[in-house]
């Protein structure tokens, strides 16, 4: 018997069952789109971590903080001198595997006031213009402080959306977008001028539901419960956009002149940067690139390691793991109804071939031989699984747009080729593997014995 | 060197401890072109005999030798194909696929034997026209007559061309009339040079056979062979279908 007469008989089989075909091909299905679903799901993860870690300055960019000193080297302690700009100056002569050097001056509990309103940015650093390349800022009005701003300390900062929302109101309270460029503002009892904002930083869904929320007629808001800051701990990768968007940009020197050289302890001002970043030239490149650093600042911070490097590779490892994590446990689960639906379609290859017997027997009267047999009973159960992981396929399209309506605040799921392909190639492996049993305990019979069944 | 050979056969069956011998060391020669009715009563061991003979069942002790196949030697896909090939086999309760309609009934040795889809329909129906049942070529079996459903089997036992035909009762359940359409079709085929054996109880029927073996108790108690009378034939071997007009 051919394959494809083999197929036919297959079909037929199928036809003159439907219901129970059907039935039994619903483990299938779920198994299908559960295993599409789930890839989907991790796809869109990986897709919005993979945007934060871009959000936060890259692969190559390399932060270097400060550190505890190691135990042998604990007696030179009161001689370390911390990071400084003679780190930055040597880095930017001695390192040429280092393309960028950011040197940071932050200060914390920072309270900007505006008209009896306040806001606490979260990142309040002073530094220099590269900064807004060096952690990938766009800005939306206005402009960059330049390096005359920075020469000349003026009081002027960069601020992100979020300062602004606190201050005027978000765009959806105000309902246009406010552009506070040339506003002044009170930073720590200091007068400064606003001369430009970052663009709005979220993530590629949140960017779609605002937009969808833009076109459906604004509902008033009706709480009794009082008003209340959900502060930073918002939800998965948008944590990172939401502190991105509350940094607040001022030049270095007027960082140093207008509130470092007066906080020091001891009266003695403080002239340690916080952290310094540094941008690699070459991500390929990124272990000498550190190793040379490493060299350079040994010799201006005396040979005392008080100084670690941080890597995004630590951030992208971390979401490598998350990822694999959930792929593994999604396909746990989608291998176990699939291996429910391979169950199934055994089952009732089992129960059919044990109705057929009679038939099995004839045919092998007339000549089937045991392949012939097989053959046929293995395409029909492949047949049925087919049928099935292609419904399957079609289920999945809907599963997993129902899952992005159902999670809006996470990232769009996202169906991949590949994953369609795998899942149908596993439904069609678990339809041969399902189809072996029965099909060798057809094809095996006894002509005479299965004439003989009743 | 006989096309069939049969030495020293015996099927055992064993229920319950008890013995039962359905053949009981059988021997017997069957030559090409023979025509041959076997009688006996029930029970004896034609069926069981037929069986062996048409490869679907295997012998408990002695030897076979099938067309130079020995047949306890061979594989079971060999067997298959001797059975594909070589053998028509008409069953005493026809056996037709429910499933199917009758043109399909009789298209299925010859999609073991891997022939074209045309080829097929136009043999099936040369078959069909042959027992009479061109016009029946779309019903299910269910829907016509018991003689009917037999023309059929012998159909689909002719249509791949077989050298031998065995037949077990395919007049039992017919009455007379339809039972004699049924045996001048055997005859037919008989003077075109098959090899024919068919069980019977009806005594007018083995009247009419050349040769004549009745089996009691799995063993063969009579043997009447015409052609030792001087009734012999010369056999010819030709194909009723392509011959068929
Ligand atoms: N599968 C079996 N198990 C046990 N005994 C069997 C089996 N098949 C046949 N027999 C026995 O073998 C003997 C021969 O049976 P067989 O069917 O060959 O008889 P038969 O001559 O064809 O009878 P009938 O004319 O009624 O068809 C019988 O006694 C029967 O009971
Ligand atoms: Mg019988």
């Amino acid at each position: 018997m051919n394959f494809l007469n083999a197929v036919v008989v297959g079909f037929k089989e199928i036809w003159a069952h439907k219901f129970r075909s059907v039935l039994t091909m619903l483990g299938i299905i779920l198994g299908v789109s559960s295993l599409v679903g789930m890839s989907a799901l991790v796809k869109g993860m990986e897709n919005g971590m993979k945007e934060a870690l871009v959000a936060i300055g890259g692969l190559e960019k390399v932060r270097l903080d400060e550190n505890d000193i190691p135990a042998y080297q604990r007696y030179m302690a009161d001689q370390a001198v911390g990071c400084t700009m003679n780190d930055v100056y040597a880095l930017q002569k001695s390192a040429p595997l280092i393309r960028m050097v950011t040197p940071e001056m932050r200060m914390r509990d920072v309270t900007i006031t505006r008209n009896g309103k306040y806001f606490n940015p979260f990142v309040f650093v002073g530094t220099w213009p590269n900064a807004l390349e060096m952690n990938q800022h766009v800005v939306e009005y206005g402009r960059m402080f330049n390096e005359i701003d920075d020469e000349m300390a003026r009081n002027v900062c960069v601020i992100g959306t979020e300062t602004r929302d606190a201050l005027w109101g978000t765009p959806e309270d105000l309902g246009y977008e406010l552009n506070p460029v040339g506003q002044r503002i009170t930073i720590k009892h200091q007068p400064f001028t606003i001369i430009g904002m970052f663009q709005h930083y979220e993530s590629e869904r949140e960017r779609k539901v605002r937009e969808l929320a833009k076109e459906k007629p604004v509902e008033p808001v009706r709480t009794n419960s009082p008003a209340r800051s959900k502060g930073w701990g918002k939800r998965g990768s948008s944590y990172v956009y939401t502190l991105k968007n509350s940094t607040v940009y001022i030049p270095l020197n007027t960082m140093w002149v207008k509130f470092r050289s007066t906080a020091g302890s001891n009266n003695i001002p403080d002239a340690r940067l916080s952290a310094l970043s540094v941008k690699v030239a070459d991500v390929e490149t990124l272990e000498q690139a550190i190793q040379q650093a490493h060299n350079v600042l040994m010799h201006t911070h005396k040979g005392i390691e008080d100084f670690a490097f941080q890597t995004q590779e630590d951030w992208a490892e971390n979401i490598n793991r998350a990822i694999r994590n959930a792929r593994i446990s999604g396909g746990i689960i989608a291998a176990i109804s699939l291996l429910v639906g391979g169950i199934g379609i055994m089952n009732i290859m089992l129960a059919s071939i044990t109705e057929r017997i009679r038939e099995i027997g004839i045919r092998k009267a007339i000549g089937a031989s045991f392949m012939d047999i097989f053959i046929q009973i293995l395409v029909e159960s492949v047949v049925i699984a087919i049928i099935g992981g292609a419904a399957g396929l079609l289920t999945s399209l809907g599963l997993v747009r129902l899952l992005g309506v159902l999670s809006p605040t996470d990232n769009t799921p996202q169906i991949t080729v590949n994953a369609l392909l795998i899942a149908f190639a596993f439904s069609v492996g678990v339809g041969i593997l399902a189809g072996l049993v029965p099909a060798f305990k057809a094809a095996r019979l006894d002509p005479i014995q299965a004439l003989r069944y009743e | 060197m006989a096309l069939i050979e049969v030495r020293n056969v015996s099927k055992i069956y064993h229920l319950g401890g008890e013995e039962i011998r359905a053949l009981d060391d059988l021997s017997l020669d069957i030559d090409g072109g023979e025509f041959i009715a076997i009688i006996g009563p029930s029970g004896s061991g034609k069926s069981t005999l037929m069986h062996i003979l048409g490869c679907l069942d295997s012998p408990s002790k002695g030897t076979i030798r099938l067309d130079g196949t020995m047949i306890e030697k061979a594989t079971p896909h060999q067997l298959s194909r001797i059975r594909n090939q070589k053998i028509g086999f008409v069953f005493q309760f026809f056996n037709l696929l429910p499933k199917l309609n009758v043109l399909q009934n009789v298209e299925l040795p010859m999609i073991y034997s891997g022939l074209s889809g045309r080829e097929r329909r136009e043999r099936s129906m040369q078959a069909l026209k042959l027992v009479g049942l061109e016009n029946r070529a779309n019903h299910r079996p269910m829907q016509i007559s018991g003689g009917q459903q037999q023309r059929v089997a012998i159909a689909r036992a002719l249509v791949n061309n077989p050298k031998i035909i065995f037949a077990d009762e395919p007049t039992g359940n017919l009455d007379s009339n339809t039972g004699d359409a049924i045996l001048e079709l055997f005859r037919q085929l008989s003077r075109e040079g098959r090899t024919i054996a068919l069980v019977t109880h009806d005594p007018e029927i083995a009247a009419v056979t050349p040769r004549r073996i009745e089996i009691r108790d799995g063993k063969i108690a009579r043997q009447v062979d015409a052609r030792l009378a001087g009734l012999d034939r010369q056999p010819r071997l030709a194909n009723p279908l392509t011959q068929a007009t």
